[in-house]
């Protein structure tokens, strides 16, 4: 028994040094944020252009086939369905909402008092997405190209890993029927195979939300950034590059970029002229929590290496220890069977 | 220290005694009230029987059914660990009780999957290769879950085997036994630490006191210490229920190793918060604060209630450290799953009533299934002088 359990501190103590080895090995490659692809595209979304006129809600819908959102509204202080779509918030049936925000009076556009401001709510297609790292069955998806992190219905469980992770709370789900799924905006990218866009996009009167390659939309906030607020200037309209544009004042834009930073960075950006906090949005880590989750994750079941090792130090305790009765005369008890 | 010899150890016999009583009767109406509810929910969808929602869409059946009950399903592998891999023969007779409870406590989890996965027709996608996602957590956490149901139907083989007599079949199934065994201890370990591991990939949405790079040791250690306790508890149990002896002398040594590991999990509980500069935050006031000296506290009570030989010896004692500690891991993994997350201003959850049913249903059915099995199956040691005939 003695010699018994000293073998096994000597083999324990093995494993443990094999293990400490792989995890180290493993999170020496602690694995940096993941990067933006070279052809990603996205959105801009500058509230400080847009009007408030929410034709980017319906857009998405119907470019999307998704159902009207029937809210309950109060009329003569009585509880009724709204007879048309009445979105407040993104859910299982509105993929994209304008927000506002008010202060005081709310006299003044893009003013944190006495103000108000609009924002959008939409998928961010994060650079490192949570909601990609944490899918169980790979239904969510980054596209290596173009960067469009789309749901495959046919894929999903519904778990809502997804629902849970995503910092954004982005992806929604459908509780009210029997036949789940998750809702997201995947950018339309059923859009771009035909040569169109973002239908959100494509509607906005003002270029508030304009579509394009990420790199070409950085350059459009930079141009926007440099130039003196209250000038006036055309704005791209739709797409970046599709030649329509729209001829309006430039904002008095807050320092923030949201988006360009943000858990490692998104491929939709956005500018403002009141700060972010005031609009719902985020306040996250430069580092992605999927590289964390994924390098512990990985770091502990490094190569396999760790949990490989282990089970053959706990195999070839057990089978010391409990040796059939046959051939073993003496303890443990019972003959060593459970 | 030498092992117990033989003739200590009564060998395991059915209990024996009438199924159908008021108790089993009870039971049974849970779980009748369960499916009553299930029936909502698969005919008009999640909403319809819970108030799970995009802010919290993981609730009651995540958090207490799956991550907190197998936790307490953990005496499985914590005593094989003990009997098996540091050979310490005096824990023989509780180990297949313990698996029994390790059985039903991870069917139970499986079950309340099924149940809270909106597309659980596709629940096989876990296992086909073409949808398989090494990234995520839960993906390993599912695979592991599932195997590990199967490892302990086969670890429980031989008391089928010997219940009906079968004994050139029992012999075989022996001989490859430890090969199970060993899987058996590996597969919880890997999945109990990662059950913490989920909450990472949150991020900033769990509270500071919570989010640690660490989970996985910490949810690994705490789950060993909840499985002693439980396995004391359900021991307690069916000492009054069943007019067993409490096994004290054992139970008191098994919750020795149960300090340890709750030391332990002190340690780097507070470590972890020092060396992240988060220990602060146990100052200010929230209810991830509350819940964070609830659980610790808990955790620290065995250190001081079974730290001398007279406390060791007195069976109350042994019971109420063993509820200090079980309750510890249960206050610490429903915190950090729903008090600990939070995804932003204007979502709220709370069970509903519906949830809170299937979860006491599940309860029911499990303990249904433990005491038909210790009834029917040599489980239990046998009382000595008492012969009882399968
Ligand atoms: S915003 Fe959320 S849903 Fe969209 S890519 Fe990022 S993590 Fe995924
Ligand atoms: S709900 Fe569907 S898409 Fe989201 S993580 Fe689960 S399986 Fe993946
Ligand atoms: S890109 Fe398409 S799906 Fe996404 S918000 Fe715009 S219109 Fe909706």
């Amino acid at each position: 028994m003695t010699i018994d359990r000293r073998n096994f501190l000597k083999l324990a103590g093995r494993t443990a040094g094999v293990a400490a080895v792989a995890t180290t090995a493993g999170v020496a490659e602690a694995r940096p944020n993941k990067k933006m692809p070279e052809e990603a595209v996205g959105l801009l979304y500058d509230g400080t252009l847009c009007i408030g006129c929410r034709a980017c809600i319906p857009a998405c819908k119907e470019a999307n086939n998704m159902p009207p959102e029937l809210t309950p509204l109060k009329v003569n202080g009585e509880q009724v369905e709204a007879l048309w779509d009445a979105p407040l918030d993104i859910s299982g049936k509105t993929l994209n909402i304008i927000k506002a925000y008010r202060d005081g009076t709310g006299e003044h556009k893009d003013q944190a008092k006495d103000g108000f401001a609009y924002t959008k709510q939409s998928c961010f297609h994060c650079v490192d997405p949570s909601c990609v790292s944490c899918c169980p069955v790979s239904a969510m998806t980054k596209d290596p190209i173009n960067g469009i992190v789309s749901y495959s219905e046919d894929a999903c469980i519904g778990c809502r890993y997804c629902v849970a992770a995503c910092p954004f709370g982005v992806p929604r789900f459908t509780y009210d029927t029997p036949k789940p799924k998750i809702s997201k905006c995947q950018l339309c990218k059923h859009r771009l195979a035909d040569g169109k866009y973002s239908a959100c996009a494509e509607v906005c009167p003002t270029g508030a939300t304009v579509f394009g390659k990420v790199k070409d939309l950085k350059a459009e906030i930079e141009r926007r950034k440099s130039l003196a607020p209250g000038t006036t200037t055309t704005f791209p309209r739709g797409r970046i590059g599709g030649g329509d544009t729209y001829t309006g004042q430039v904002g008095k834009y807050v320092e923030r970029v949201y988006g360009e930073h943000e858990i490692g960075g998104t491929q939709v950006l956005h500018l403002s002229g009141v700060p972010f906090e005031l609009l719902d949005k985020p306040e996250l880590p430069d580092i992605a929590p999927a590289s964390t989750s994924e390098t512990i994750q990985h770091g502990i079941y490094y190569g396999l290496l760790a949990p490989a090792t282990f089970l053959g130090i706990l195999v070839a305790a057990a089978r010391r220890n409990m040796r059939p009765e046959d051939e073993k005369p003496k303890a443990p008890p019972e003959g060593g069977t459970p | 220290m030498s092992a117990v010899t033989h003739a200590e150890h009564e060998a395991p016999a059915p209990v024996g005694g009438k199924l159908i009583t008021p108790v089993t009767v009870f039971l049974a109406m849970l779980v009748l009230a369960m499916a009553a509810v299930l029936g909502v929910r698969f005919v008009q969808g999640i909403g319809a029987a819970t108030n799970l929602n995009d802010g919290y869409p993981w609730g009651l059946w995540i958090a207490w059914d799956v991550v907190t009950g197998s936790a307490l399903a953990g005496g499985g592998f914590a005593t094989a660990l003990l009997v098996y891999i540091l050979n310490r023969g005096e824990y023989h007779p509780l180990i297949r009780p313990a698996l029994v409870a390790a059985l039903m406590g991870y069917i139970q989890a499986g079950l309340s999957v099924m149940f809270d996965l909106g597309r659980w027709w596709d629940f096989w996608h876990i296992f086909w290769p073409k949808y398989a996602q090494m990234n995520s957590v839960l993906f390993e956490v599912a695979l592991c879950i599932s195997a590990y149901i199967v490892i302990i139907m086969i670890e429980l083989m031989p008391a089928v085997l010997e219940r009906f007599g079968w004994e050139s079949a029992r012999k075989k199934v022996n001989r490859l036994l430890f090969f199970f065994v060993a899987v058996g201890v590996l597969l919880p370990m890997m999945h109990q630490s990662s059950l913490g591991t989920l909450l990472v990939v949150f991020g900033p949405q769990v509270h500071p006191l919570y989010q640690s790079n660490l989970l996985p040791i910490l949810f690994l250690s705490s789950t060993i210490g909840m499985g002693y306790a439980a396995v004391t508890i359900e021991s307690a149990i069916s000492s009054m229920g069943l007019r067993r002896p409490f096994e004290k002398e054992i139970l008191a040594k098994l919750l020795q190793v149960g300090r340890i590991l709750a030391g332990l999990y002190l340690v780097v509980r507070f470590g972890d918060l020092l060396y992240r500069g988060a220990l602060h935050y146990a100052f200010e006031p929230s209810v991830s604060m509350l819940t964070f000296w609830i659980e610790n506290i808990l955790f620290a009570v065995p250190l001081f209630l079974l730290a001398t030989k007279e406390q060791r010896n007195s069976s109350k004692l042994i019971l109420l450290s063993a509820l200090s500690m079980a309750f510890a891991g249960i206050i610490y993994r429903l915190a950090a799953f729903l008090v600990a997350y939070n995804t932003g201003a204007g979502w709220h959850y709370f069970p509903s009533l519906g949830e809170m049913t299937v979860t006491v249903g599940l309860i029911a059915f499990e303990v249904l299934a433990i005491i038909l099995a210790v009834r029917l199956l040599p489980i239990l040691p046998a009382m000595p002088g008492k012969r009882t005939s399968s």
